[in-house]
């Protein structure tokens, strides 16, 4: 096949590009510019969008002996991405970036655009198993799994997808890179938003969405506890940075229930109104073979999952939880799987849009 | 598709504005001479060796291009060179009058008159002004007399390209550097594109300083010449040894010199017959591009323009999508000058001429050099109709969902 390889400039997509070859394939590999000026990205091994990162996937593409590119995505990316995740906590819901990135960024505009250059898939650095059965799976490495970033690509975009590290502990994908002469193998892991380059996501935000000063209230008696500088700062299930000077009456720590972005108040109460043990979200994908099922369920990023009994339909997406789970937050995806031996198998995926308790409390 | 070294037998190589192959004279006469051992600075024999070298290298440049040899400096390159004049004839000029802070120059420069230029603005205090260019990319001689006359007293330096690297439009040089030393006004060229392909005299032109560069003509990369006027005055880049007149420090690279001279003087002597091969082949390839591809826009000035350069916008295509797919053939080509990491910009010179920023992203430049073949340009044409209608369906990528 002729594919395309999205080369960040780290270890694992280096890795994945190499693969491709060995297995095969006529790779070409693309960094993706995505910074509308590189400076304001994280430099150095953190990011994976500046100047470094670029070169950085260039000498891999140059040792794997592939042709390499750098193209510029740096509009869609803001729009798509930047603003999305602008918008989102305006809205009050706390957005995943990376994982609109794939749905918007590399699954859509570049593999549409690798498809009409006559390229029949993109290849990621993803951890994650996609195998001849069509399943996306957990990778075998659960620490770097990145499969719940990938569960709302839809099957044609699957389709075109190869991740092929998801059979190797990262630990293995980094030795194997330093056999191959790759001089990533031992650059750090990123990890934080690429495009707020200090880290600090409550500054970025306030630069683009300036100061909204709004009320923090208590979540049962509906008192006023103090006030906040814009409820966008807030992620449901925080408890470091809300200031109140009302102490609670039991002296027991308050945490952020809910946002309201129409009344601008941040709803705060004790750690058992976290709970939630029913969730409901929209724009399902859905590749599970029943529109109910019982499975298990991840509600964020790195978050341990939960059984559940979920209920699809076109629309939406309710998952009646065994047991009650804290800081569900609107916005975030909810990710069912079915435990497998081989790697537990993604059923489908859909956007968080509230949590309830409906059974009582313990 | 192959990474890493291309195989030079399947490849066309219609790239040669951005570099041309060494001629095998010029390689012989490099390797020759980096054998001999010897700075040219040196007082013993070996370094009048390689002095003597050097001195042969400048007489020969200077005789192929009307200048006189205390009149060449060596450089490290085109870049360098325009930076030296650019930017040291505006320090010389202010530092004798501080009215003279006003530097111009064509709004199609190289970025490396640009850049040299945006950093006097911001950095030194210059009044900067880019002078705009017609359709075909060309600076109008009266707009440029207005200019003079209006800000005569204050133009410190002037500097306008002898060709363009992008379309290859060629400047009314000896008419504006006229206007410019009635004036009493330094007038810097480019002529880095020029050499070899289009007569350059650099006495008759009037101009105080010239540019050019070794790989452009079929000598070696990171070694060129300012021609630099005797009476003209230009503040160093590099200080140190005081080689070069004391206006560029540093070792002189013998054989890169050397090959260089050869390369000059091969291009400056056969540059009738060079031409006429060479445009005539150029001439096939404009005909059959714009016969495949009916819409295709043949940028630039269609008659008077260098012999080797084809420039077009395809309208509904990126130009870095046709050069990838190119590329994949074995076809190799070049979109705008400008990179900025490695991202395609649209091309400054095309909107200087004012095309739109889709036409300006959707150009290639196809340029002919003095090993191009009938094959190059068949090579091209099988290619270029499929890679043109692929990039079109792609063009529709960005569509918002
Ligand atoms: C018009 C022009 N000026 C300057 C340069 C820079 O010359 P060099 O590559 O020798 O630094 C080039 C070539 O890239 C050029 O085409």
């Amino acid at each position: 096949m002729r594919v395309l390889a999205a080369m960040s400039g780290g270890v694992d997509s280096a890795v994945a590009a190499a693969r491709a070859r060995d297995a095969g394939h006529d790779v070409t590999g693309v960094h993706l510019a995505l910074a509308r000026n590189p400076q304001t990205f994280r430099t150095g091994a953190r990011g994976c969008c500046t100047l470094e990162d670029s070169r950085d996937a260039r000498r891999a593409a140059d040792v794997i002996g592939i042709p390499f590119y750098v193209w510029d995505m740096a509009e869609e990316f803001h729009d798509s991405v930047v603003d999305d995740f602008v918008n989102e906590y305006a809205a009050g819901r706390t957005p995943n970036p990376c994982l609109r990135c794939n749905e918007k960024i590399k699954f859509a505009a570049v593999l549409d655009r690798a498809v009409a250059l006559g390229f029949d898939a993109v290849v990621t650095g993803h951890h994650a198993r996609l195998g001849a059965d069509g399943l996306l799976r957990r990778s075998v490495d659960l620490a770097k799994d990145q499969s719940y970033v990938l569960a709302v690509l839809t099957r044609a975009q699957l389709d075109r997808a190869i991740f092929p590290l998801g059979d190797s502990t990262k630990e293995r994908v980094r030795a194997e890179a330093a056999e191959r002469g790759l001089a990533v193998a031992d650059k750090p892991d990123s990890h934080d938003i690429c495009f707020i380059a200090d880290g600090d996501t409550r500054g970025f935000l306030e630069s683009r969405l300036g100061s909204a000063p709004g009320d923090i209230v208590d979540g049962r008696t509906g008192e006023r506890l103090g006030t906040h500088n814009g409820a966008y700062g807030f992620t449901v299930g925080q408890r470091k940075g809300l200031d109140l000077r009302v102490p609670a009456a039991d002296g027991r720590p308050r945490y952020v229930l809910s946002i309201t972005p129409v009344t601008n108040t941040v709803t705060v109460g004790p750690r058992e109104d976290l709970e939630v043990d029913v969730v409901t979200a929209d724009r399902p994908i859905w590749h599970g073979p029943a529109e109910s099922v019982t499975c298990e369920v991840q509600l964020r990023a790195h978050g341990e999952v939960v059984p559940a009994a979920v209920a699809v339909s076109p629309d939406a997406l309710v998952a009646t939880l065994a047991s009650p789970m804290r800081g569900v937050a609107a916005g975030q995806a909810i990710v069912a799987y079915r435990p497998d031996p081989e790697g537990d198998i993604v059923l489908g995926s859909a956007t968080i849009t509230a949590g309830s308790r409906v059974s009582s409390h313990a | 598709m192959t990474g890493g070294r291309p195989k030079l037998e399947a490849m066309a190589y219609l790239d040669h504005a951005a570099t041309t192959p060494m001629l095998p004279a010029a390689l012989d006469a490099y390797v020759a001479a980096a054998r001999e051992l010897g700075n040219p600075s040196s007082l013993h024999a070996a370094g009048r060796g390689a002095r003597r070298l050097v001195e042969e290298s400048r007489e020969r440049i200077a005789a192929a291009l009307g200048a006189r040899p205390s009149e060449v400096i060596f450089t490290g390159g085109g870049t360098e060179a325009d930076n030296l004049a650019v930017k040291g004839i505006f320090w010389a000029r202010r530092d004798a009058d501080q009215r003279l802070r006003r530097v111009v120059a064509s709004a199609v420069e190289h970025h490396a008159v640009l850049d040299a230029v945006d950093w006097l603005g911001r950095h030194e205090g210059a009044d900067t002004a880019l002078q705009p260019v017609d359709a075909a990319g060309r600076v109008d001689p009266e707009a440029f007399a207005e200019l003079v006359r209006a800000h005569g007293a204050e133009i410190a330096v002037v500097s306008v390209q002898w060709a363009n690297n992008e379309v290859g439009t060629v400047q009314p040089v000896a008419e504006l550097a006229a206007l410019a030393a009635a004036a009493g006004i330094p007038f810097h060229t480019d002529a880095v594109q020029a050499v070899g392909q289009v007569p350059v005299d650099f006495a008759a032109s009037g101009a105080a300083a010239l540019t050019l560069t070794g790989h452009k003509v079929g000598g070696p990369v990171g070694v060129g010449a300012l021609l630099l006027g005797r009476d003209v005055t230009c503040t160093p880049l590099l200080h140190g040894g005081g080689q070069e007149r004391d206006v560029r420090s540093g070792t002189l690279d013998t054989p890169g010199v050397v090959a260089f001279a050869t390369a000059v003087e091969a291009a400056v002597a056969g540059r009738d017959e060079h031409v006429s091969r060479v445009a005539a082949l150029r001439d096939d390839l404009v005909e059959r591009v714009c016969a495949a591809i009916p819409d295709a826009i043949y940028n630039g000035d269609p008659a008077d323009r260098l012999p080797g350069n084809a420039h077009f916008s395809f309208p509904g295509c990126e130009g870095d999508a046709l050069l990838l797919l190119l590329d994949a053939q074995g076809i190799y080509c070049s979109t705008g000058s400008a990179c900025s990491a490695g991202v395609a910009q649209p091309s400054h010179v095309l909107l200087a001429m004012g095309a739109d920023d889709p036409r300006a992203r959707s150009s290639l430049r196809f340029s002919l050099g003095h090993d191009s073949t009938k094959a190059d340009v068949d090579a091209l044409l099988a290619a270029l109709p499929g890679a043109v209608e692929r990039a079109r369906r792609a063009g529709a990528w960005k569509t918002p969902r």
